[in-house]
């Protein structure tokens, strides 16, 4: 048990490199920005 | 750079670049990972022995290390995707139904509708065409997604409702899921159109920039009379006719009113999902400017204190910067295409030429083809398919690079000239807006982790929900 970090996620983005590439998902500037790219506000299709 | 830190008042996080893992951490870790490399104990120990306790530092790496030998902390680079050696499949069109507008807004990168042009309404048989060309270019791929933007694209509205009762045949024909959206300033919203809207499970982008004055001053009409009342009219009728869902309220900031998380704010008596994005400009009067960004910063910090009190009362707060999805985000073959300009997103004008993106539209060096002739610059669609972050190399430097993806191709070349040079200012905004972001949602996650309520925001990827 850690006293000092506490680890809220376990993404390991090295293994979506076989997995991912599908391509479904949205294309991000399409959302609400218009005006930057964000891809971290998205999520992956799949899940 | 492997790990980057972040701190919010007396919260301390840490995130690894290349897993995408994220830990909450004590002021000593923090201070740590300021020297400590994944390596240098004794260095590290050095440095900060007559601050902390011997006992309790020697702890700390223990649990350091035991990050490190999970890929959690201080995990190495990865290879560029094979996706990114295969032929790009078209996924998205932005259709520029309408090169005109009704109002005359003081930033529009549009040239307040004709881009630079003339003022011109997409045809019936250009829009067929168009979506014919998204379809074919799609391939395989079942999800496809159209964009119907302008100028106001609803100076168009026969037009607007031919492309999607057009659409909503052709996607059944093709066993397709087109998504579609439209960006709206809000003038022109009925009450038959609105209805339209909901029946064809079209997403709506609303144009508000928040207070009265602010939006009034930069989104009047031709006769420089304020639109504010008649978009929130529309507004607040579309938004109430689809229960809260399937839109945002999109604003834009500018010189003019750095406390723009005040009009953020003000955008909640209309509804309740909001973005926010700074203007792009240089030299304009309502540029930011390089004295803004302190100002700018504590706005964001301000804007994340009230998320998370607002979110702890289960007040509804949305906003679109702030959604990070730490578990479940994209893979790392999306990370890099990011928006996808010029290779995945092609915009087409109301002539039929295509660009790599609605912002590109008239810079006539980066037109690319046409509907008739199809994409004929290739060399445009590998340069900017090319240009990811992990080519680009200020980006791959960057710690932020697996979330904004490079940025905006089009802010690039505005500021640079150059596509693979990030447009370093709005970079600046961006890495603050993704800290505040991280370090909310590692927040909220943490609660649930610890068997609190779930506040965390819903991530919908802006597909419609019925």
């Amino acid at each position: 048990m850690k006293k000092r970090i506490k680890t809220v996620n376990k993404q390991m983005l090295n293994k979506t490199l076989k997995t991912g590439g599908c391509g479904e998902c949205p294309v991000s500037c399409q959302s609400a920005c218009k005006t930057s790219c964000t891809v971290g506000n998205q999520i992956c299709e799949k899940n | 750079m492997l790990i980057h830190r972040m701190h919010l008042d007396e919260h301390y996080a840490v995130l690894d670049i290349n897993s995408g893992a994220v830990h909450l951490v004590d002021h000593m870790i923090y201070d740590l990972l300021s020297v400590y490399d994944g390596n240098n104990v004794e260095e590290t120990m050095v440095a900060f022995i007559n601050k902390y306790d011997e006992q309790d530092l020697r702890e700390a790496f223990v649990e350091l290390k035991e990050l490190q030998e999970q890929g959690l902390l201080f995990s190495q680079p990865f290879p560029v995707p094979d996706t990114f050696s295969q032929e790009p499949i078209l996924k998205s069109l932005c259709l520029h139904v309408a090169h005109d507008c009704n109002l005359r807004c003081g930033y529009c990168f549009a040239g307040t509708g004709d881009f630079g042009g003339h003022r011109a309404l997409m045809s019936k048989e250009i829009a067929e065409q168009a979506i014919e060309f998204a379809i074919a270019g799609s391939k395989n791929r079942h999800n496809l997604e159209l964009d119907l933007f302008g100028g106001e694209p609803l100076m168009n509205i026969p037009v607007v409702k031919h492309i999607i009762n057009y659409v909503r045949k052709r996607e059944k024909e093709v066993n397709k899921n087109i998504k579609l959206t439209l960006t709206t300033n809000g003038t022109l919203l009925s009450d038959e159109i609105i209805k339209f809207f909901n029946d064809n499970r079209v997403m709506l982008v609303l144009s508000l920039d928040g207070k009265p004055e602010t939006h009034n001053n930069m989104r009047p009409f031709p006769n420089k009379v304020g639109s504010y009342d008649a978009a929130v009219s529309g507004f607040k009728k579309v938004i109430e006719s689809r229960q809260e869902k399937n839109y945002y309220l999109r604003g834009t900031y500018t010189h003019y009113n750095l406390n723009f998380a005040d009009d953020t704010l003000s955008m909640l008596d209309v509804g309740k999902k909001v973005s926010m994005e700074p203007v792009i400009g240089t030299d304009e009067p309502y540029a930011l400017t390089e004295e803004d960004l302190p100002k700018i910063m504590d706005e964001y910090d301000k804007l994340a204190r009230i998320y998370l009190a607002k979110r702890a009362k289960g007040e509804a707060f949305d906003f679109f910067h702030f959604n990070v999805a730490l578990d479940n985000g994209p893979c790392v073959a999306k990370r890099l295409a990011g928006c996808g300009a010029g290779h995945e997103y092609f915009a087409v004008t109301p002539e039929g030429d295509l660009y790599p993106c609605h912002q590109f539209v008239g810079r006539e060096q980066y037109k690319m083809g046409t509907l008739d002739t199809g994409i004929e610059r290739q060399d445009l669609v590998q340069h900017f398919r090319q240009m990811h972050v992990m080519n680009k190399p200020m980006c791959k430097e960057c710690w932020a690079r697996f979330f904004c993806s490079g940025g905006c191709h089009a802010n690039a070349d505005m500021a640079n000239g150059d596509i693979s040079k990030p447009y370093e200012y709005g970079c600046k905004i961006q890495k603050k807006r993704l800290e505040c972001a991280i370090m909310l949602q590692a927040l909220l996650t943490e609660d649930v982790n610890e068997g609190g309520e779930d506040l965390r925001p819903e991530i919908d990827n802006f597909t419609f929900q019925a």
